[in-house]
């Protein structure tokens, strides 16, 4: 059978389809294929070049749309069981200078800034630290105390006790993992 | 879990590339083939120690906001409360904590939805008041777990 192939329009017609940022990211949002070309078989669904994939979703991760494409960690199955949000007091004027010297230890996983709520909540800067155990966690803790001169700053340390849901959260149907 | 899926997740966490053959430029600086780091992953995404392999989408420039929200709530009062709070759609996670604040949950919203309903609705059917802590700054952590 001799099969006529016109690699002009093979080549061009999909270039001109437009596709939508919903339309790719509902496609991608619960992983990409494990496959040698994955984004090549997203493409393909889209009926789309894989030029023009690997084009979108670049342009997503340099606007931050996609923060970040890669894996998540179950940090529980890897080991780290001890899971702690700590929660600091910090003069308003000192919390950025704080924040970024926290932010470069690697033990720290996030570190956000969020309003206090007087009377009852007077922090105002969050930090999780994941460790192997509690005990670690808390000598992690007080290392870094000790090195910056924290020790003016009231904290408090919350452990988790029990997850009672992990998943992703929908946003406009799509599912989004954070 | 060995040496090799220890990089491998080490590896992956810092990105994936967005190339044609992505696979092979990580297999390459890991002395695999592509094909043995593909069902290497699928092995660790099988066992659990992967929940996910693609992308983290930023929610506010979806068009959506989340927030944490914390309560107060008596011991003997935490499984009404939680069935109540994960009833919601938009609850994300919800951890139980060490601490006089006990419950610490994850809200997601779509754009347009107001946050203080969703909160109005828990409280009244709880009876506790939330304490809404939207993020302020964010400061960016680099790389998250060592395998």
């Amino acid at each position: 059978m001799l099969t006529i192939i016109d690699h002009s329009s093979a080549k061009m017609a999909p270039e001109k389809r437009v596709f939508s940022d919903s339309h790719l990211i509902s496609l991608i949002q619960l992983g990409l294929p494990l496959t040698e070309r994955p984004y090549l078989e997203i493409a393909r669904k889209l009926g789309v070049s894989e030029h023009q994939v690997i084009t979108r979703i670049s342009n997503m991760i340099e606007t931050g749309l996609i923060k970040r494409l890669g894996i998540i960690v179950r940090h529980h199955e890897l080991g780290y069981r001890a899971n702690a949000m700590i929660v600091w007091n910090i003069p308003d004027d000192s919390v950025h200078k704080v924040a970024d010297l926290m932010k470069e230890y690697p033990f720290v996983t996030l570190c956000y800034r969020r309003p206090r709520r007087l009377p009852d909540w007077p922090y105002n800067l969050f930090c999780m630290i994941h460790g192997r155990d509690r005990e670690g966690v808390i000598s992690l803790l007080e290392d870094m105390i000790a090195v910056n001169n924290w020790q003016d700053y009231p904290y408090d340390v919350l452990f988790s006790k029990r997850r009672f849901k992990q998943r992703g959260a929908s946003v406009r149907k799509v599912r989004v993992v954070f | 879990m060995n040496i090799t899926d220890k990089q491998i997740i080490n590896y992956l966490q810092s990105g994936f590339p967005v190339c044609e053959h992505p696979f092979a430029v990580i297999s390459e600086k890991l002395g695999l083939t592509e094909s043995e780091l593909i069902s290497r992953i699928q092995l660790l995404l099988d066992k659990g120690i992967l929940s996910r392999f693609g992308p983290m989408f930023n929610v506010e420039k979806i068009g959506g906001m989340y927030s944490l929200v914390a309560m107060q709530v008596p011991v003997a009062d935490m499984e009404r409360v939680t069935a109540i709070i994960n009833q919601h759609p938009q609850v994300a996670h919800n951890y139980e904590r060490d601490h006089k604040f006990n419950i610490w949950f994850v809200v997601a919203l779509e754009a347009g939805k107001k946050l203080s309903t969703l909160l109005e609705t828990i409280e009244d059917q709880t009876g506790y008041l939330t304490y809404n802590m939207p993020k302020l700054d964010e400061y960016y952590v680099g790389l998250k777990f060592n395998a």
